[in-house]
Formats: C-alpha cells, sequence, structure tokens
C-alpha cells in the first residue's frame, strides 16, 4: 500500500499525443477513478502506471520509489482488464494462485491465501472450477481476487464493470467498494461512466485529449467544475446564453479567460409566472416520464435545458407551452470556456 | 444434433453433406477399398497362370525382416523430423504471432510458406545442389572459415532429414501459429502484471494453450513422413532405402501390386496405433 504520484508524464504514439503533462496524486488506500471519453488517455495512463509502457518523459512514484524505467513485471501492481483475461487453462484457484507461485510464497502460504482471497470475494466452493463455467459476475470476481491476492502496492481497473448488465454492475459497485475497503488497496480504476465515477470513488480525475481537466472529490467537481468540458461531462449542464445574462445575479467571472454560465438540471424549478430571484423564459420541448423521476427537455432561447425532478413535483404543462425557470443564484456555475 | 433435428432439416443436411460424402466416396473409400482387394491376391490380375485369394502378402512382412527393420527406420525417421519440426517451427511461430506486428509480419509469413509454391521435385533438387561435395553449403563454409572442411552430406541420413524437415516445417508453423494467435494478448499482459517472466508465460500459458496447435501440426508432419520416398531417393541415394521407397518400387519397379498394397495397409495400421497410443494425450491438450 502506497501513495502513487505522476509527475509531468508524457507519452506519444506516433504523432498523437496520448498523454499531456499529467501531473496526478493518488491517495495512499484511496479509491481513484480516472474519467474521460474514449480516447481521452485514461486507459494510458492506467497502462503507463501499470508499467505496460514508459513514459516519454516525466517520472512516476509508487511509495518511495521511483518506477518510470522499471518494467510491469518488476513493479508489484496489481491489474484487472476490461475483458477480465483471465487464464482458460487454468482452474480458478490456480488463476487466483498464479501471482503467489511466481513469488514463490511456498504451498500452504498459496492456499491459505487462495482460501482468504475466494472468502473475500465470495466464491468460498468454486476454486476447482474452469473459467469457462463461471457467470460474468464470479468471472469478474475472480479477475479482482486474482489481482489483490499478491498484495500488490497499487490495484488498478480497467473499465471493472463495463462487461456486466445493468442490475448486475449496481450489486458489484456496492461488492468492489466493500472489497477495496476491507483490503485497503490504493486504487485507480479506469471508467466512461461518470455514475460510476460518482459512486465508487473518493477522489476523481477528468481527462480530455491526454490532458487532465480537473481532480477533486466527486463532490467539489459535481458542485464546482472547472471547466465547460467537466461541467458537461460529469453531469448535464444547461448553459445560460450570453444575451439573456443580463438581470442574472451571477458569481464573479473568472480571473483568466471567458467565463460561461450554467445551471445543472435538479437546481431548477418550473412556474407559469415569473418567480423571484434568478429566473429565464423558456418552451417545453418534451416530458421524459421515468417513474420517481422525470425529466423536462426545454429550449432556452435556443439552447437545449433539461429539468429533473420528481414527477409528482413538476406541474402539468402541454408540451409547446411557455414556462419560467428559476433557480437559487448560488446554484449558478461559472466555469471556463 | 441429429436426435432433435426435424425430418426437413435432416433431409437439408444430407443435401449440403453429399456432395463431401460423395467425394470422400470417389477419392478415398473406393480406391482403399481396391487397395485393400489388392493386397489379398496372389498374384497381379491378368497375369499368367492365373491369380487368387491370399494372405501371403501378410506373411511376407512376416517372414522378411527387412520390411520391420525398413518400417522402424521409416518411423525413427519420421520421429527425428517431427522433432526438429517442432524445435525449429514452434519458435518461429511464437516469434511471428506475438513479437511482429504489421507489414513484416505479413512478409515474413510468406516467407515460411514459400516451400508450398515451388515443385517439390525442384525443392529436392536444388537441396541436392546445396548438400553435395563441393557443393554450395561446402564452398560458403570455406569461403567463411579459415580452415578447409570436407562436408559431403549429400547420400546421407542427415541429407535425407534436411530435406524433410524444409518441406514439411511450414505445417508446424502454419498449425501454431494459429494456435498462439488465438490467444488473447490481455491474458499475457495480466500475467506480466502479476510478475510472470517470459519462460513462466511461455510454459504455464502460451505452451499449454497452443498445444493443440503444435500437436495438428507435428501429427501432420509425422504421417506423411513415415511413407515418404521422394526424398529419401534422392537425397539419401544408397542409404536412402525406406519403407516408403519399397513400397514405391513394388508398384514401379517390381511391379508387385499386391505386396505393395499390403506393405501399405501394414504401415498404414501402424500409424494408426501409434495415433490412437497417442490420442489420450491429444484429447487432454485439446479441453
Amino acid at each position: 500500500m502506497s501513495q502513487v504520484e505522476t509527475t509531468r508524464v508524457t507519452k506519444s504514439f506516433g504523432k498523437t499525443k496520448a498523454l499531456d503533462d499529467v501531473s496526478l496524486t493518488f491517495d495512499d488506500g484511496g479509491f481513484f477513478a480516472l474519467l474521460g471519453p474514449s480516447g481521452s488517455g485514461k486507459t494510458t495512463l492506467l497502462r503507463t502506471i501499470a508499467g505496460f509502457h514508459f513514459p516519454d518523459s516525466g517520472s512516476i512514484r509508487v511509495g518511495e520509489r521511483n518506477v518510470e524505467k522499471v518494467p510491469v513485471e518488476k513493479r508489484d501492481i496489481g491489474m484487472m482488464f476490461q475483458n477480465y483475461a483471465l487464464f482458460p487453462n487454468l482452474s480458478v484457484a490456480d488463476n487466483i494462485g498464479f501471482g503467489l507461485r511466481v513469488r514463490k510464497v511456498g504451498a500452504t502460504e498459496e492456499k491459505r491465501r487462495i482460501a482468504e482471497a475466494l472468502e473475500l470475494v465470495q466464491l468460498r466452493d468454486l476454486g476447482n472450477r474452469m473459467p469457462a463455467q463461471l457467470s460474468g459476475g464470479q468471472r469478474q470476481r475472480v479477475a479482482l481476487a486474482r489481482a489483490f491476492v499478491t498484495r500488490p502496492k497499487v490495484l488498478l481497473l480497467d473499465e471493472p464493470l463495463s462487461a456486466l448488465d445493468k442490475s448486475l454492475r449496481i450489486d458489484m459497485q456496492v461488492e468492489l467498494k466493500r472489497i477495496q475497503r476491507e483490503v485497503g488497496i490504493t486504487t485507480i480504476f479506469v471508467t466512461h461512466d461518470q455514475e460510476e465515477a460518482l459512486t465508487l470513488a473518493d477522489r476523481i480525475g477528468i481527462l480530455r485529449d491526454g490532458r487532465l481537466v480537473q481532480a477533486g472529490p466527486p463532490r467539489e467537481v459535481y458542485d464546482r467544475p472547472a471547466t465547460a468540458f467537466a461541467a458537461g461531462f460529469l453531469g448535464d449542464a444547461n448553459w445560460i446564453p450570453e444575451a439573456l445574462l443580463g438581470g442574472l445575479a451571477l458569481p464573479a467571472a473568472l480571473p483568466f479567460g471567458p467565463t460561461r454560465y450554467a445551471t445543472r438540471p435538479e437546481a431548477l424549478t418550473i412556474s407559469a409566472t415569473r418567480p423571484e430571484g434568478n429566473a429565464l423564459p423558456a418552451r417545453l420541448v418534451s416530458r421524459v416520464f421515468a417513474g420517481a423521476m422525470a425529466t423536462l427537455l426545454l429550449d432556452v432561447a435556443g439552447e437545449p435545458w433539461k429539468l429533473i425532478a420528481r414527477d409528482r413535483d413538476i406541474p402539468a404543462v402541454a408540451e409547446g407551452q411557455e414556462v419560467w425557470l428559476g433557480w437559487a443564484a448560488g446554484d449558478t456555475l461559472a466555469v471556463a470556456a | 444434433m441429429a436426435q432433435v433435428a426435424h425430418a426437413s432439416d435432416r433431409r437439408r443436411l444430407f443435401a449440403l453433406l453429399s456432395p463431401a460424402y460423395l467425394w470422400l466416396t470417389l477419392a478415398v473409400f473406393l480406391p482403399l477399398s481396391a487397395m485393400l482387394f489388392f493386397s489379398v491376391l496372389s498374384d497381379m490380375p491378368g497375369a499368367d497362370g492365373g491369380w487368387g485369394l491370399t494372405l501371403g502378402n501378410y506373411a511376407a512382412f512376416l517372414e522378411n525382416p527387412t520390411y520391420s527393420t525398413l518400417l522402424w527406420k521409416s518411423l525413427k525417421l519420421g520421429a527425428t523430423v517431427t522433432f526438429f519440426c517442432v524445435i525449429i517451427g514452434y519458435p518461429c511461430a511464437l516469434v511471428l504471432a506475438k513479437s511482429i506486428r504489421g507489414r513484416s509480419r505479413e512478409a515474413l509469413f510468406l516467407l515460411v510458406i514459400l516451400p508450398f509454391w515451388s515443385n517439390s521435385l525442384v525443392r529436392i533438387f536444388s537441396w541436392a545442389i546445396v548438400l553435395r561435395g563441393n557443393g554450395v553449403l561446402e564452398r560458403a563454409l570455406n569461403w567463411v572459415l579459415p580452415f578447409d572442411i570436407r562436408l559431403n552430406l549429400m547420400f546421407t541420413t542427415e541429407a535425407v532429414t534436411i530435406g524433410l524437415v524444409h518441406s514439411y516445417l511450414p505445417y508446424v508453423i502454419l498449425t501454431s501459429y494459429l494456435a498462439l494467435q488465438a490467444i488473447d494478448d490481455d491474458i499475457l499482459d495480466a500475467a506480466r502484471s502479476m510478475g510472470a517472466s517470459k519462460l513462466t508465460i511461455l510454459r504455464r500459458l502460451l505452451l499449454p494453450l497452443s498445444l493443440p496447435g503444435l500437436l495438428a501440426g507435428a501429427v501432420l508432419v509425422f504421417v506423411p513422413v513415415v511413407g515418404s520416398f521422394m526424398e529419401p531417393r534422392i537425397l539419401g541415394g544408397r542409404m536412402g532405402t525406406y519403407y516408403g521407397t519399397v513400397i514405391e518400387d513394388q508398384f514401379v519397379a517390381v511391379y508387385n501390386w499386391p505386396l505393395g498394397a499390403a506393405l501399405s495397409f501394414i504401415l498404414l495400421a501402424v500409424v494408426l496405433v501409434i495415433l490412437g497410443a497417442a490420442s489420450p494425450a491429444l484429447r487432454k491438450a485439446r479441453t
């Protein structure tokens, strides 16, 4: 268990810069989510920390040791792959014991730790099964057990839940968080699913085109996004058209660069007449009913807006009807364009 | 599948399979039956003095120890050639499948299957030019090495082995390559992330996972090499009498087809017994 730190890491593949000057600190024992669209460099960053490729410049520290020139075999990491990459010719127990065998921990110790790991991922009786005989969720647990059983300094998860269907994914999120807490390993995981990142991680980092956009605790990044991209990628953002900014109570503009203002869909209230405080006129485009919650798609001077609220709190409004949207002054986001 | 298939499905299945069955009947079953018939004849049909049915041709194999000695020699040749094909071919396939990417892989692949492109007779005679005394190989070695060496490989068992290995190497490379190619690279990455060395990865993952392909290649080499006659005859000379050449002699020189057919069936039986004995290992490799 160690703190991990990347300092000004840059990596190019041919002409494309996959990572551009990325500096990040991953807390000891923390659960960090790397979030970004595909091609943002998040997987490259994970594989660079793992040691599958070396950075062109910059340094990577795991604990007290600088590892940017150390190959993956010598880095003492645990990694879980998107497709789990279980060894098809080895049983569940042998899969989990593979790294222990390499480390020559001895037969009795190996057996004990395999049993312990199987217990932790709740697959106690499946040690003799072959990977082909397991369900998707069970394979995921085996892959996880295999990654942490060697007690690595850092656990790297590449899209750990994306291969599971939705209901199983939510169960596994809870499981993953429990296991990570019990094992207590510094964990870094890559995902493109913002909800997964918000649920699991205690810190998240948003990447775009190989650059770090913003890093911090999920709530902080959600409530105070630094850029328009961060605001739009993590949650939805309703952009306030520039022509309508006059007459609204706004936070101070950013010290440098142009500033854009936005609101979150859940911060809005809807009414037939103009409410107190910040308010803009809008036209209802459609209403999407989703059980407990409902989403209203609106048009504010040509800008598409969203309002999310409990369905029963939203008055009946006909499509195409003019309404007023109001929000508290403190809920306005000011971000770099 | 056949049990649950409907009548119409069964009809369609039969219609789709019939060309293959027809071909097998014409190309395999009928000739083999004819050969089996020949092997129990006392003399060539149409020969003077008539002919009858006999098991004498099979008895000849047991009575004359030369045949079994030659069969043993051919089996040893098959084992040697298969061994070298595996030793040379598997690493080749490994590098091709896991280390080389992109266009250079295609180019190397073409080079690997180059022996398939040329006529086998041309290939064997070019080996003769290389291997004979004062031939290409000897001159090249003498040009490079400071001391004089006499290297007359022509008409030796080594020459036969070299020629056969060259002819059959692509089979091992191709089958091993396909098996290795199918192994997910993430599996190897996962093993590396656990600290496994290259040797560990080869021993515990690559070799077991590609064993079916490797064994298929070995069988494809072993079976034809045991019955080979062209390479032994041309490259082996006086040393090149093998079981296969004896069978060929019965058909084209001595004109004793019944004996040739009987010897062929004994070879077929021996090879089937060997493959049968090896099948538990083959089946284990497949799972």
